[in-house]
């Protein structure tokens, strides 16, 4: 299934610097009880960006006006725990468009990948410089370049590179999905799955 | 050249290696629940293509099902929709379905290796995360999200990076009272949540040698905790024994060909590892968590640590304690507890509740406790009744529920309510892990059991 295509996104940042958040925070499980992807982002955090009786916690960054954009930035080791797309499609369907941490769990990683939304994993020294200067000012803007592979913060140039793999990398350009490609290979796969025992 | 074990399974089932990108993976057995894959069927409509080996996979209800009253309509119309839609996808693409009330219905987990469908050198893939729980039959089990669980049922493949491997080898004797639980707890808390991230994990060693299949299988199951994408043990006698003459188990000279191959699955003697740990198994004592990731455990006799003492942020820690209402230093033993659950892909297998009950046996469950016993299957369920565990836990005063995930996630109505403290023999202590802000300490069934006779943390080893 096609998604959107990913080139250059410019945005300011919505800050997270709490470690190992786990996807049963990104999306508790009462909430996965839909049988279509739709409106995930309303329960996005949703005990953390609620009370109990739906007020919403004003505290909580998300409800925090002063900010917002299509980039997420998290702590260290960002999307742990349960395998459940259900939480990237929450990150998708809030408007993010990309996610960027210090480390990522591996499962959520890739589900982000078959999405559309980009992780971008930066040092531990580059995600501080990017709280800090998104502290100093929230409307600070990140450039996030994926063919060239960098993350710019704009008002002072830094820069850092970051890895994906280039079948990814191609995938997310322009919009393909891995089911696309595994089509295309079918009889390859039957062929294999012949001479397997099991 | 020297290999893994991992190495000899995966390189097996690898279809094509793509350039600068992952390889094509090919997937022997797939399962499925309600939660994770109406989507993935949606998409296969949305494409109008079917399953390419319907007979690879397998569908069953787990994850939202009541755990009382399963011959009634489920009263929950959002669960009860998910179920319907399972059935539904599962009678329209001809995968076999073991339902609410089929007497194979299980937790996925449990069902699947107790129906020989987990089998040695096999590749399973399961969209979720406690799948490496098959790991502990030497197969290469890892959980997937649903856009993955759509390309296995398309075309029994996935797009999948190979990961580093590491060996973790616990040697000597385990104290009395510890089990693979703590080890696996141990483990973790040596590791950090996010120590084996990027990892395949191989547990070695004569701890894991002489462990039964079922505590494998405990330890297996929780290698995703540490962040690893799953963990497994080279299968050997015990293994072959298990899975003799069970359902889809190879029969005859299939069976006798495939021991010989499986036989084969070791890692050579000079196989070379990514990284290796070494834990002596007499360090390990009954293990208690005090936080709100499973690698913030402790021995049961210690105090929670300090915020210094503790790799990461001061904040996310201090964060942590406040959501649990604990303070840095606090002694464990003694701390008032509300809930116990038994249960979940981690225990909720028959040898738990062995040793649940032998700690419970000829004593009573304390007032203040509300206990939640769920065994992972129905064949679990009726080996408790055949053993004559449920005679002993219903003088104790315990009541045995109906199979399912229960209050592992709590996506049914088996929800621990906000501030209450629940010592879980569960994988998780995520914050409103067994409901909004439920207070989670994962322990083994022991622990558990301790815990659910005094009325408070308790160190079982005072209790043999």
């Amino acid at each position: 299934m096609a998604y959107d295509k990913f080139n250059i996104l410019t945005s300011s940042a919505v800050p997270l610097p709490i470690e190992n958040v786990d996807t049963d925070q990104i999306i508790p499980a009462r909430f996965l009880k839909a049988t279509k992807r739709e409106a995930f982002g309303d329960n996005l955090f949703r005990d953390w960006r609620y009370n109990g009786d739906d007020t919403p916690k004003a505290d909580f960054v998300l409800n925090d006006p002063t900010y917002s954009g299509k980039i997420l930035v998290g702590g260290k080791n960002f999307g742990s725990g349960s395998s459940r797309e259900h939480a990237a499609w929450a990150v998708y369907d809030y408007g993010f468009r990309a996610v960027v941490s210090s480390f990522f769990a591996d499962i959520f990683k890739g589900n982000c990948l078959n999405i559309g939304v980009l992780p971008v994993q930066v040092s531990p020294e580059f995600a501080e410089t990017i709280f800090n200067a998104i502290e100093a000012d929230p409307k600070t803007e990140l450039e996030i370049n994926l063919p060239e592979q960098t993350i710019t913060l704009k008002a002072t140039g830094q820069k850092e590179s970051f890895d994906i793999s280039g079948y990814k990398k191609d995938n997310m350009v322009n919009g393909f999905d891995d089911i696309d490609y595994l089509q295309n290979i079918k009889e390859e796969i039957v062929g294999f799955a012949n001479q397997l025992p099991y | 050249m020297s290999t893994t074990l991992f190495d000899k399974v995966w390189d097996s089932h690898v279809v094509r290696k793509i350039e600068d990108g992952p390889d094509v993976f090919f997937i022997d057995r797939h399962f499925i629940h309600e939660v994770t894959s109406p989507v993935a069927f949606l998409g296969l409509k949305e494409r109008g293509i079917s399953v390419l080996y319907p007979e690879r996979t397998f569908a069953t209800a787990d994850h939202n099902t009541p755990t009382i009253n399963q011959h009634l309509p489920v009263q929950d119309a959002l669960s009860a929709n998910q179920l319907k839609a399972l059935e539904d996808n599962a009678a329209e693409y001809g995968i076999s379905h073991w339902g609410l009330g089929h007497q194979k219905n299980g937790i996925v987990h449990v069902v699947g290796p107790e129906n020989g469908i987990t089998l040695p050198g096999a590749t399973i893939v399961c969209g979720d995360s406690h799948t490496s729980t098959h790991g502990a039959f030497g197969a290469i089990a890892f959980g997937i999200g649903t856009s993955e669980v759509e390309m296995v049922m398309a075309t029994q493949c996935i797009m999948q990076p190979k990961p580093k491997k590491m060996r973790i080898n616990v040697n000597g004797e385990l104290s009395k009272g510890v089990g693979p639980k703590d080890v696996a707890l141990y483990i973790i808390s040596q590791l950090t949540t996010s120590g084996g991230t990027g990892y395949f994990a191989e547990y070695a060693g004569d701890v894991f040698e002489n462990m039964s299949m079922e505590g494998r299988m405990t330890v297996c199951n929780l290698s995703i905790e540490m962040g690893a994408r799953g963990g497994m043990i080279a299968p050997d006698q015990k293994t072959f024994d298990f899975l003799e003459g069970r359902l889809y188990a190879p029969k005859g000279e299939a069976w006798t060909k495939a021991v010989e191959y499986w036989k084969t699955l070791k890692t050579d003697a000079d196989a070379v590892f990514d990284a290796e740990l070494n834990i002596n198994a007499s360090d390990i004592e009954p293990m208690i968590t005090y936080g709100t990731n499973p690698g913030m455990g402790i021995g049961i006799s210690k105090n929670i640590p300090n915020a210094n003492q503790v790799e990461g942020g001061t904040e996310t820690y201090k964060k942590s304690l406040a959501y649990m209402g604990f303070e840095e230093n606090d002694v464990m033993i003694g701390k008032p507890i509300d809930f116990v659950f038994l249960g979940s892909c981690t225990n909720g297998r028959i040898e738990d509740f062995r040793a649940f009950t032998e700690i419970v046996k000829g004593r009573q469950k304390a007032d203040n406790v509300t206990a939640w016993l769920v065994p992972g299957s129905h064949v679990v369920e009726a080996q408790i009744k055949e053993e004559g565990l449920l005679d002993i836990l219903t003088e104790a005063g315990f009541v045995l529920r109906q199979p399912g995930c229960s209050a592992c996630l709590a996506m049914n109505d088996d929800k621990v309510p906000a501030g209450k403290y629940a010592v879980s023999t569960s994988n998780r202590n995520f914050e409103g892990r067994q409901g909004p802000g439920s207070r989670t300490l994962l322990a083994s069934p022991i622990m558990a059991a301790a815990a659910a006779v005094t009325g408070k943390l308790t160190d079982p080893r005072d209790l043999f």
